[in-house]
């Protein structure tokens, strides 16, 4: 039975909360500025639990299993990580307190600066974008900058490959820059003839992802950065696919300028049922006078007695303030938790049994599903959920039919440039024994895709709503409790 | 610790792939630049880097250490325990991004219900799933005004009440655009609601008013939306929340668009993040709208359910062609507000409004009465007010730090002409004993400062 809402469940005179008398003579209200209705619910604590317990029932998580998730780095979240977050000297602290009374968190902040350099192969890092896509927004705001500093106002072409995640083309025609997509070739690099083509004095930068969204590590990056930069653009790098290059390679000594990290993939900040995620970045000399503002400096050396003054500066620059404050500090902790607790081969560790395990699966899947790019994957690897023997038969299908054996599907119909996509990143927080649980459900699966495709179509089966009807809910918009509005 | 494999376990799986060992799996990867010593730290146990933790959090002074009268954007509410019990639970936690709605059913109702609980307390038709923060659901308010007139009109006004702190990330946002930003003269603070109107004209996109504003200060905003839809452009009026519970909600004066930081709804103060972007607009707006939306439906059991839905705005579509690259909201974040207004409701939300309103206004008062003090502004406000003092504010804030509180924000930062001018900001975590120290604390510095 689905879950009554909230305005469903409330009852005229119930309370959940009480709070203190006033303890100070009252003051008359603003006269004309006092609302006269506040139409929310009034509903007792223990219903508010129990539904959003039950809510939370309905859901699929990692503490519940895996996420075979491709691109998104679906890796367990250490309880830990959460006790260290919510220390009241971290979870209790204002943002505009004065420095010195928050070193603590400027040190942990200035530290993580830190380990993220090192890390990425960077000089300088800032903490404040909020999430990947904000990230983004952020390195190629600063390539803009950069090139306009030097009086380059023409270079505004921005080359995105055909593989890239939907938030490269989006951010750049944000950033005001205009979006030329690129080709891959038939090993799945960029395609360096069509890369050359477009490296004229109009270029701004590329944007890469390495390992592309194929889960290949991109042959030719040396030539690619060298090409780029010989015709005065720069390169950014998407760093969601950085959980395969933890202590294996660094971005920046590969050439890239400009990188995001996302904390809540690589770094184990939890992804929260869609946030809220976090995305450092990371530049190259030349680029560290645009960072945002402020970034967290050493205002005065420490000695073995004395800690050093952390505050803040702003760089010379900047292209500006990307946010409010400084950034998700809370996920600052939880990744700074992380880090510290692998530690330097703990990280290389990481990112090998990361791509261990993806070519564990591709093999296990690999004569079953046709994998397009069949070569050693780094973290992850694209397969086909299509055969010419089951022609009704979708990548959707599979994917729902997965939900059945207690697996959330992989990534499907992405990347665009292969059909029938299904993306598989297990992450190194699996073991064995769920890898091979896995393949044989997709093994399965295939099977009945064959043998008994009508129980495909028709997944899931197995779980607490069917497949749902999406085109009622663009048509219908029905967008909040008790309310019906009319389709426009 | 976090992998699981044995060594029995890798060399079965490497023969299976048909290596010898890890390295060679990374052949790919440039020689020269393959296996990096990572110059970090050894690694910690888990009861290590609790310890190194605690030292590095006690090294802060929090506002359980310290009475907190700091506002500026970020408040210090009382959190109910239910709040965070529910976040905790990892099915919420430690779930993905709901496009799997067979198995998401959790999530997705819960946004549901956060977009009918900011509908209802903001006035407006729709809410998105949420932004990242206060300031960058302003700039995407923005983002959106631009794209409400397709390039036909770029000029955006900000009120200089507006959060220095969202003011500044528009002015980022929009470098790269034809988009331009009018009226955030710190000089024209005190013009009120009517000091916005000589920006308006032809090409004017949107209007971006705060409420109650940077100051604490509370105007009725009937007529500037009047005058601002005459001009054929929109308001945004970006709020905070916990007022709403007291104060008539923008719906009512006419916005066009709703944001807010959403931060007082349950959020710690975490060093200021990861907090919470209200968005809401009128149903006529809802395509141009930025950010995920749920929406109600029902699946093929003929059960009620719910769904991301009108994805096709959205950036992994529309790629180049979106409104905005969002592709996160902040989920958990946005559960919490919403446990937290489930929890208040009705009554409880507007207890909290009238505690910070009494508190602050008792405060105000007695605060005016210290000789060399004085009330900045003659306006309404609600729980928080800028003061003229006899000193400069880091004088007061060091003095007011040694009886153990935290002082309040430095107004001449932003506004020159308010040097030596605090803004005090007042929640129902402060008692009359609080407020009562705060003002004896004022006092005696001015006392001193005489005999000095």
């Amino acid at each position: 039975m689905p879950e009554p809402q909230l305005c469903d469940i409330s009852v005229p005179g119930r309370r959940g909360m009480r709070y203190p008398a006033v303890d100070v003579p009252k003051s008359e209200l603003p006269a004309g500025l006092v609302r006269e209705e506040l139409p929310l619910p009034e509903i007792s604590e223990v219903d508010v639990v129990r539904h959003f317990t039950r809510l939370s029932q309905l859901n699929y998580a990692i503490d519940l299993g895996m996420y075979p998730l491709g691109s998104c780095t679906m890796k367990y979240n250490p309880k830990v990580n959460e006790d260290a977050a919510r220390l009241s000297g971290f979870a209790l602290i204002h943002p505009l307190q004065p420095v010195d009374t928050v070193q603590g968190a400027l040190a942990l902040m200035y530290e993580l600066q830190e380990m993220l350099k090192e890390i990425g192969g960077f000089p300088a890092v800032s903490l404040q974008p909020a999430a990947g896509a904000h990230g983004e927004l952020t390195g190629v705001l600063i390539i803009r900058a950069y090139h306009r500093d030097r009086g380059d106002t023409q270079r505004k072409k921005i080359l995105i490959p055909d593989s890239a995640h939907g938030t490269n083309p989006a951010t750049s025609a944000m950033a005001g820059m205009e979006v030329v997509q690129l080709p891959s070739d038939a090993r799945g690099n960029i395609d360096l003839e069509a890369l050359r083509s477009h490296c004229d004095e109009r270029l701004a930068g590329l944007m890469l992802t390495n390992p592309n969204t194929l889960g290949l590590f991109e042959e030719n990056i040396l030539e690619i950065t060298e090409m780029v930069h010989a015709a005065g653009g720069l390169v950014y790098g998407d760093g969601a696919n950085m959980n395969a290059l933890l202590g294996i390679a660094r971005p920046g000594d590969l050439g890239i300028d400009v990188l995001h990290y996302n904390l809540h993939k690589t770094f184990s900040t939890p992804h929260g049922g869609g946030g809220p995620g976090s995305g450092p970045v990371g530049v190259s000399e030349l680029l560290a006078d645009f960072l945002p503002a402020p970034v967290v400096t050493i205002v005065e050396e420490g000695d073995e007695e004395i800690p050093p003054l952390y505050g803040y500066s702003t760089p010379a620059k900047s292209i500006g303030r990307v946010k409010a404050f400084y950034g998700h500090f809370g996920m600052f902790v939880r990744a700074y938790t992380y880090i510290r607790m692998y530690g330097p081969d703990g990280l290389r560790k990481v990112s090998e049994h990361a791509v261990l395990n993806a070519n564990y699966l591709r093999v296990l899947l690999k004569d079953t599903y046709r994998v397009p790019y069949d070569r050693v994957c780094m973290h992850e690897f694209v397969a086909e959920g299509r055969w010419a023997d089951a022609p009704d038969i979708h990548a959707l299908d599979v994917a729902k039919r997965l939900m059945d054996f207690d697996f959330h599907p992989p990534t499907n119909y992405f990347p665009l440039i292969v059909p029938e996509a299904l993306m598989i990143e297990p992450t190194e927080t699996e073991s064995k024994e769920t890898l091979d649980a896995f393949a044989a459900a997709m093994l399965r699966i295939a099977e009945e895709a064959r043998n008994n495709p009508d129980i495909l179509h028709s997944a899931p089966h197995q779980t607490p709503v069917g497949r749902l009807d999406e085109v009622k809910a663009a048509k219908e918009l029905v967008l909040c409790c008790g309310v019906s509005a009319p389709a426009i | 610790m976090f992998i699981p494999h044995t060594e029995a376990d890798r060399a079965a799986m490497l023969e299976k792939i048909g290596v010898q060992d890890i390295q060679e799996l990374f052949e790919a990867v440039p020689e020269k630049f393959r296996f990096p010593e990572l110059q970090l730290e050894q690694a910690a146990t888990e009861m290590e880097i609790m310890q190194e933790l605690d030292e590095i959090a006690s090294a802060n002074f929090s506002v359980r250490d310290l009475i907190c009268f700091l506002g500026a954007g970020a408040y210090n509410h009382y959190i109910p325990s239910v709040v965070d019990s529910i976040i905790r639970r990892g099915e919420f936690y430690t779930a993905y991004t709901p496009y799997q709605p067979e198995i998401s059913q959790g999530t997705l109702q819960a946004i549901f219900e956060y977009q009918s609980l900011i509908t209802a307390l903001t006035g407006m038709d729709v809410s998105n799933a949420s932004h990242y923060d206060g300031a960058t659901a302003v700039a995407e308010a923005v983002n959106m005004a631009y794209a409400q007139f397709r390039g036909k009109r770029n000029k955006m006004v900000l009120s200089p009440g507006l959060h220095p702190h969202y003011r500044q990330t528009v002015h980022t946002y929009v470098q790269g655009t034809p988009v331009y930003v009018v009226g955030d003269r710190p000089e024209e603070l005190n013009n009120g609601p009517d000091g916005l109107n000589k920006y308006l004209d032809a090409d004017t996109a949107l209007v971006v008013v705060q409420y109650p504003d940077f100051l604490g200060r509370v105007y009725d905003f009937t007529d500037l939306a009047n005058q601002v839809h005459h001009a054929g452009a929109l308001l945004a009026v970006a709020v905070n929340p916990i007022a709403l519970g007291l104060l008539k909600p923008p719906g009512e004066f006419g916005a066009d668009i709703v944001t807010g930081e959403g931060q007082p709804l349950g959020i710690p103060l975490s060093y200021g993040g990861p907090y919470l972007g209200i968005f809401a607009t009128r149903q006529q707006y809802v395509r141009k709208m930025a950010g995920r939306l749920v929406g109600e439906t029902i699946d093929n059991r003929g059960q009620r359910a719910y769904v991301l839905t009108l994805t096709a705005r959205e950036q992994h579509i529309r790629r180049e062609k979106a409104t905005s690259n969002i592709c996160t909201n902040q989920g958990l974040i946005a559960l919490a507000a919403t446990v937290y207004m489930s929890i208040l409701g009705k009554h409880g939300l507007r207890e909290v409004a009238e505690l910070c309103y009494h508190k602050a206004h008792y405060a105000a008062k007695k605060i005016a009465e210290i000789p060399g003090f004085s009330l900045g502004s003659e306006a309404p406000f609600f729980h928080e007010f800028g003061v003229r003092c006899p000193l400069p504010v880091s004088e007061i804030n060091e003095h007011l730090l040694e009886y153990g509180i935290l002082g309040g924000y430095d107004l001449g930062q932003d506004y020159p002409q308010l040097k030596d001018h605090m803004l005090l900001a007042f929640t129902e975590m402060n008692s009359q004993e609080d407020i009562d120290l705060l003002v004896d604390s004022l006092s005696e510095m001015v006392t001193e400062a005489s005999h000095a």
